[in-house]
C-alpha cells in the first residue's frame, strides 16, 4: 500500500531527519509512528503526501512512486488532520469540511451535501455547519478537522498528533470515536503520536523510532510490549508493560468462579454459612449492589438491611480487557473482581491471583497461533520491515 | 482678520450648496483612487515580500523614504511631468499609501495561523491558490486597519494639492486666505473632517460584512 524504500532525509545543515527507513504498511490498517520528538516521525508522514521530499530512496503508494503524481493533486488524494486542526478561520465548519471536494471541482450543492453527511458522522449536531470554527470548542475543532480530511473519501489518511491538543477526557472520547469510525470506514491510516498509550490504544502496527531517525522496530502492539526488540524499545515502551499487554486479552477469556454471592433477600444466617468474609449483595435481575462485610452482619434479619461497601467497579465481559479485570480485583474490597455480561447481571468473580494465571495462559495460547500466523501470512501483503520479516522479534532493528 | 467678519456665514453656506458638493465629489475621487491604486500595488508587493523575506526590507525602505519626502516637493517634481492634473496629486498621494498599506498586507499574511496554512497544502491547494483562497482572506482585518489608516491620511492631504490647483475641497482654504474670509476655510475644514470620519465608518462596515468570522469570538460547549 504504502512504501518506503531506502528512504533517507537529510538537511543542509546536516541534521538527518530520517536515516535509510524500508517500511511497507498495510492496507485497511491503522500504522503508528512514535517515538520521541526528533526522530522523525512527522517527517515520515509528510513525505507520503511529499509535504516533505526525501534526499534518497522512494516513497510508493500502491506501487506507483508518489513523485509522478503532482503534488496538490496527490494530497487531494490523501486526507490530513493535524494537531491543532487547522480549521480555515474565514470558512463555515460546513465549507471547512467540503474544502477537497471543492479543490476536486464537484459543484458546490454536491459537496455541501457530502460535507453534512461528514458532520454527521464525526457526531457533530447538524446546526453546527453554519457557525465558524472559532465558535468551536478544541474537541469539536478537532472533529471537524477529521471530518474535513474524510470528506472526499480518500483511501489514505494522515494523522499527524491529532488528539494531543486536547484535555484527557476529550482525548478520550475522540480516540475510541474515531476507534468506531475505522471499524466503519477501513481506512488506510498512517498516524503519529510520541504517546506510547495511544499507540498501542490505536494501532493495529507500530513503528517505534529513535532519535536520528531510525526505525527500532515494526511490530503488532502485543508483540511490541511482549517482545521488545532492544533496551531502547523497552524503555520507550515503559516499566508497566506487563499491564499493558493484559489490554490485548478480552475479559471474557478468563476463568470466573461463582463465589460468595447472595440476593438482597437472603437471611444473614445464610450469609454466615457461606464461610467467606465478604458476599456479594445482588438484586433479582443479579445485578450487583455491593459487598457485604460478614464480621459486621446485624444477626436476624435480611442482607437488605446491611450497610454495604461500594464495588468499586466491575468488568464486563463483553468489551472490557483483563486489564480491567485485575484493576477491579485491586479496588474491590473483597479483592475479587466482579464480571458482569451485557445486562449487568453478576457472571462470577475472581481475585488478581486468579486472572493472572488466567491471562498468561490466553497469553501463551495467543502468542503460538500468532506465530503461526505471521508465518503462514509473510506472502500476503502483510507488514514487514526491510527485508525481514515482521515476525521476528526486533526484526526492525538496525 | 476684520473685526466685523463673523466666523461663519451662514447664507454663503446655503448659496454654494451645489459647488461644495462638487468639490467635495473632487476631495473623494483625489483622497480615496490613491488607496485603491496602492491596494492595488500593495497586495501584489506585500505577497511577495511575505513570500520572498530577503526583499521585504528594501521594500520597506524605498517606501519610508518616500513617505518622508514633502508632499508638497513631491507635486512639484510630478509637475514636470504630469502637469497641473490631478494625476499630480494621486501619484504622489498612492506612493504615500505605500508605506501603510504593505506593511500590514505583510503583516496580515504573516497573521495566517501554520497549521492553517499547512493544513491548506495537507488539503491540495497550490500555492496560488493557497493565497488567493485561505491567506489573503484570513489577511483581511489586517490589511483593512491599514487602509482606514491610509484613506484618512490621504482625505486631509488631498488639501495640500491646491499649491497646483488641485485639492479638491482645499481649494476654499486658499480661497478664504486670500480673501480673508474665514468661512470658506472653516466650512472646507469640517468637510474634510467628516469625510475622512465617513469613510472610515463605512471601512469597519465593510470589515464587519468582509469578515463575519473575526467576531463572536464564543466557545460554546
Amino acid at each position: 500500500m504504502i512504501r518506503f524504500d531506502a528512504v533517507s532525509k537529510n538537511y543542509p545543515n546536516g541534521t538527518t531527519a530520517v536515516d535509510e527507513l524500508s517500511l511497507e504498511l498495510a492496507e485497511g490498517g491503522i500504522t503508528v509512528l512514535v517515538g520521541p520528538s526528533g526522530c522523525g516521525k512527522t517527517t515520515t508522514l509528510r513525505m507520503i503526501n511529499r509535504m516533505v521530499e526525501p534526499t534518497a530512496g522512494t516513497v510508493s503508494l500502491r506501487g506507483r512512486d508518489i513523485r509522478e503524481v503532482n503534488a496538490p493533486e496527490l494530497r487531494r488524494g490523501i486526507g490530513y488532520v493535524i494537531q491543532h486542526a487547522g480549521l480555515f478561520p474565514h470558512r463555515t465548519v460546513l465549507d471547512n469540511i467540503a474544502t477537497v471536494p471543492m479543490l476536486l471541482g464537484w459543484n458546490k450543492k454536491k459537496a455541501r451535501t457530502r460535507a453534512a453527511e461528514l458532520l454527521e458522522l464525526v457526531g457533530l449536531p447538524a446546526e453546527m455547519a453554519k457557525r465558524y470554527p472559532n465558535q468551536l470548542s478544541g474537541g469539536q475543532q478537532q472533529r471537524v478537522g477529521v471530518a474535513r480530511a474524510l470528506c472526499a473519501d480518500p483511501p489514505v489518511l494522515l494523522m499527524d498528533e491529532p488528539f494531543s491538543a486536547v484535555d484527557p477526557i476529550v482525548r478520550a472520547e475522540l480516540q475510541a470515536e474515531f476507534i468506531r469510525l475505522q471499524k466503519e470506514l477501513h481506512k488506510t491510516i498512517v498516524f503519529v503520536t510520541h504517546d506510547i498509550d495511544e499507540a498501542i490504544k490505536l494501532g493495529d502496527n507500530i513503528a517505534v523510532f529513535r532519535t536520528g531517525g531510525k526505525l527500532a522496530q515494526f511490530d503488532t502492539p502485543e508483540r511490541l510490549l511482549a517482545h521488545p526488540a532492544d533496551d531502547f524499545v523497552a524503555d520507550f515502551v515503559g516499566q508497566d508493560r506487563g499491564i499493558r499487554r493484559l489490554s490485548f486479552v478480552n475479559a471474557a477469556e478468563l476463568p470466573l468462579r461463582d463465589g460468595p454471592v447472595l440476593p438482597a433477600t437472603a437471611p444473614v444466617a445464610q450469609a454466615r454459612a457461606a464461610d467467606e468474609p465478604w458476599v456479594l449483595v445482588v438484586d433479582e435481575g443479579r445485578r450487583p449492589l455491593g459487598w457485604a462485610s460478614v464480621a459486621e452482619l446485624a444477626d436476624g434479619g435480611t442482607l437488605a438491611d446491611a450497610s454495604l461497601t461500594p464495588l468499586g467497579h466491575t468488568f464486563s465481559l463483553v468489551g472490557d480487557s483483563a486489564r480491567a479485570a485485575l484493576d477491579s480485583a485491586l479496588l474491590s474490597p473483597a479483592r475479587l473482581a466482579v464480571g458482569v455480561d451485557a445486562e449487568g447481571a453478576v457472571v462470577g468473580v475472581a481475585d488478581a491471583c486468579e486472572l493472572s494465571a488466567g491471562t498468561t495462559a490466553v497469553q501463551a495460547a495467543a502468542g503460538e497461533q500468532a506465530s503461526t500466523e505471521a508465518e503462514s501470512a509473510s506472502s500476503e501483503s502483510r507488514a514487514t520491515v526491510g527485508k525481514t520479516s515482521a515476525d521476528t522479534p526486533g526484526g526492525g532493528d538496525r | 482678520m476684520n473685526d466685523d467678519e463673523p466666523l461663519i456665514r451662514w447664507q454663503w453656506i446655503a448659496d454654494h450648496t451645489a459647488e461644495l458638493a462638487d468639490y467635495t465629489g473632487i476631495h473623494l475621487r483625489l483622497g480615496l483612487l490613491p488607496v485603491l491604486f496602492g491596494l492595488i500595488i500593495s497586495v501584489p508587493l506585500g505577497i511577495l515580500c511575505h513570500r520572498w523575506r530577503w526583499l521585504y526590507p528594501p521594500v520597506l525602505t524605498v517606501s519610508n523614504i518616500m513617505y518622508s519626502v514633502p508632499s508638497l516637493a513631491l507635486f512639484m517634481i510630478f509637475v514636470r511631468y504630469t502637469g497641473l492634473t490631478e494625476q499630480t496629486v494621486m501619484i504622489p498621494l498612492t506612493l504615500y499609501t505605500l508605506s501603510v498599506l504593505v506593511p500590514n498586507v505583510v503583516d496580515g499574511l504573516a497573521s495566517v495561523p501554520e497549521p492553517v496554512r499547512l493544513a491548506a497544502t495537507a488539503m491540495g491547494f497550490g500555492a496560488v491558490r493557497r493565497v488567493i483562497q485561505v491567506e489573503l482572506p484570513i489577511a483581511v482585518p489586517v490589511v483593512i486597519a491599514g487602509v482606514r489608516v491610509a484613506a484618512v491620511s490621504s482625505i486631509s492631504l488631498v488639501a495640500v494639492g491646491q499649491l497646483i490647483g488641485q485639492g479638491g475641497l482645499g481649494y476654499y482654504i486658499t480661497r478664504g486666505l486670500q480673501l480673508d474670509f474665514p468661512t470658506p476655510i472653516l466650512t472646507a475644514i469640517v468637510l474634510i473632517m467628516l469625510l475622512a470620519l465617513a469613510t472610515d465608518a463605512l471601512l469597519v462596515l465593510a470589515q464587519r460584512l468582509l469578515t463575519p468570522w473575526s467576531r463572536n469570538k464564543v466557545t460554546s460547549a
